[in-house]
């Protein structure tokens, strides 16, 4: 062990400038995955906050009589999708208008008759705040005669969810580019000690050396680029999170950082793009020494 | 301990660098192979240390068939093996200590044995005073008992050796062959391919030469059939 991992150690003596260039590349992979990754969970945090108060708001015919709501309400009530249904009288509505919108304070100050209609507030269960469920609960409440009108941030919803499954994707497709990058790289490095070192490996060979004695050290050296290269990429992300949240002028102060889980989750993606470069250059050139 | 039963080795281009060859070595024995460059010698010593595999007939060495070897047993097959060549293959930055104990340290050796072991060859190949030295710093037939150090640190059954003289002045041929006699007289069997034939006449040992892949002459073989007749 102590003379696997002083092999390993050597190579970034004997090859100083490749072994920066392999580091750096596998940083800058995960850097851009890493960036990506950030957006993507924060708007999902903002996103979450946002779906918590996800509801339908159903607009009723005036002149409703009033006991047809209340029925229509435990019913609704009873859905499985639903958590919570309230009702939402003209003068509620008028109340809420003129406390809300203080631009229209006149305007509704001045009114002699509530041109705002009651309303039921649907919200509903975690888990079922997708486009998907919202629109069919909807599209059921349509059904009942006296609903006027339903309306809920389907849209806007929607665009969110595109938004943040966009930049997932982007970032896993720019940071697996450069992915591919590093693992060339260091399979190039890999290559060229093996090469350099042929001679020693052939004699290792000659006295006995198994296999994965001699492959050892170029995959710990892999291994051990890869580490360094996820701890880089994990020391600039942060360093990029601080600028924005710090530039930002207080608008993104609520901005959150990678979670302890996700922050090895890079590491270890960084060891297994270190491992998977080295282990696709030994298997291809070591048969040949 | 080595046996050869009918063996063919050809190459993809059709060259045959061996044909129907077979002999058997028995324990304590020292066997010299010869023959020109390219009459099959060198093949003969790469079947034995697993380094080739042949194309037909059976390789047998120490226990192990080379003709049906796994890749995993190739590093305990050699394990078992010395093995010296011309050009010594030595590490040229490390020590001769460095070098032997190289050889124990890939095999996984205990690493508080190894400095004892190690200066236990260097003793017995003449080299104690020497063992901080680099291969630059040492004459050939030096640097071949190094070579011959590292084969024999393992303790190996059969110590094969391809030309082990062939880059070496008079005198240092004599010292190396005495040092793989003396190696000889301790039970180790050894096969010493040569084409000095000085040497080959020197000593009583048993001779197989070889000519363009064939076994042409078996001393032992065919002294028996004289003496038969």
């Amino acid at each position: 062990m102590k003379l696997l991992s002083r092999e390993a150690l050597l190579s970034f003596r004997r090859a100083p400038l490749l072994s920066v260039l392999s580091v750096t590349t596998i940083a800058f992979s995960l850097f851009t995955i890493g960036l990506f990754g950030l957006v993507a969970v924060n708007l999902r945090e903002a996103l979450r906050g946002i779906e918590e108060r996800v509801e339908i708001v159903a607009y009723i015919f005036r002149g409703t009589p009033a006991e047809t709501i209340a029925i229509a309400t435990q019913d609704i009530a009873a859905f499985p999708e639903v958590s919570d249904v309230s009702f939402v009288s003209e003068e509620e509505a008028l109340r809420r208008a003129r406390a809300e919108l203080i631009e229209f304070r006149d305007a509704y100050r001045d009114l002699q008759v509530n041109p705002l209609p009651a309303s039921i507030e649907v919200r509903m269960k975690e888990g079922h705040r997708d486009a998907g469920t919202v629109g069919r609960v909807a599209q059921r409440l349509r059904n009942f005669g006296f609903i006027d009108d339903v309306r809920f941030g389907r849209e806007w919803v929607q665009k969110l969810d595109h938004l943040r499954n966009l930049t997932g994707l982007v970032g896993i497709v720019i940071g697996l580019a450069f992915a591919a990058v590093a693992v060339v790289i260091i399979g190039v490095t890999i290559r060229l000690t093996i090469l350099q070192r042929a001679r020693e490996i052939s004699i290792m060979r000659l006295v006995g050396a198994t296999n994965w004695f001699i492959r050892g050290p170029f995959l710990l050296e892999g291994a051990l680029k890869g580490l360094l290269g996820g701890l880089l990429s994990l020391v600039l992300c942060y360093a990029g999170y601080i600028l924005f949240r710090d530039n930002s002028g207080g608008t993104l102060s609520g901005l959150i950082f990678f979670g302890p889980e996700q922050m090895v989750l890079i590491i270890v993606f960084g060891v297994l793009l270190g491992l998977g470069g080295s282990l696709v250059s030994v298997g291809r050139h070591l048969r040949h020494v | 301990m080595i046996r050869f039963s009918s063996v063919y080795k050809g190459y993809p281009n059709g060259a045959m660098a061996l044909k129907d060859v077979t002999f058997h070595v028995s324990k304590g024995e020292f066997v010299f192979l010869t023959g020109h460059s390219g009459a099959g010698k060198s093949t003969i010593m790469k079947l034995l240390f697993a380094e080739q595999r042949p194309s037909g007939g059976e390789v047998r060495v120490s226990g192990y068939n080379v003709s049906t070897l796994k890749a995993d047993d190739v590093p305990r097959l050699r394990r078992r093996l010395g093995v010296v060549f011309q050009d010594f293959r030595l590490l040229e930055d490390r020590t001769a200590e460095e070098n032997v104990a190289f050889a124990l340290e890939v095999t996984g050796a205990r690493t508080d044995t190894i400095a004892a072991r190690v200066m236990r060859v260097l003793t017995q190949v003449g080299l104690s005073a020497k063992s901080r030295a680099y291969p630059r710093e040492m004459s050939g037939g030096e640097q071949q008992r190094v070579a011959i150090a590292r084969a024999l640190v393992n303790d190996p059954a059969i110590l094969l050796a391809d030309e082990p003289t062939g880059n070496l002045d008079e005198r240092a041929t004599r010292g190396v062959f005495q040092l793989l006699r003396d190696i000889n007289n301790g039970g180790t069997v050894v096969v010493m391919a040569t084409h000095d034939l000085d040497l080959v006449r020197q000593t009583v040992y048993r001779t197989i030469e070889m000519r363009d892949g064939s076994l042409v002459y078996d001393s032992d073989v065919d002294e028996a059939a004289a003496e038969a007749r």
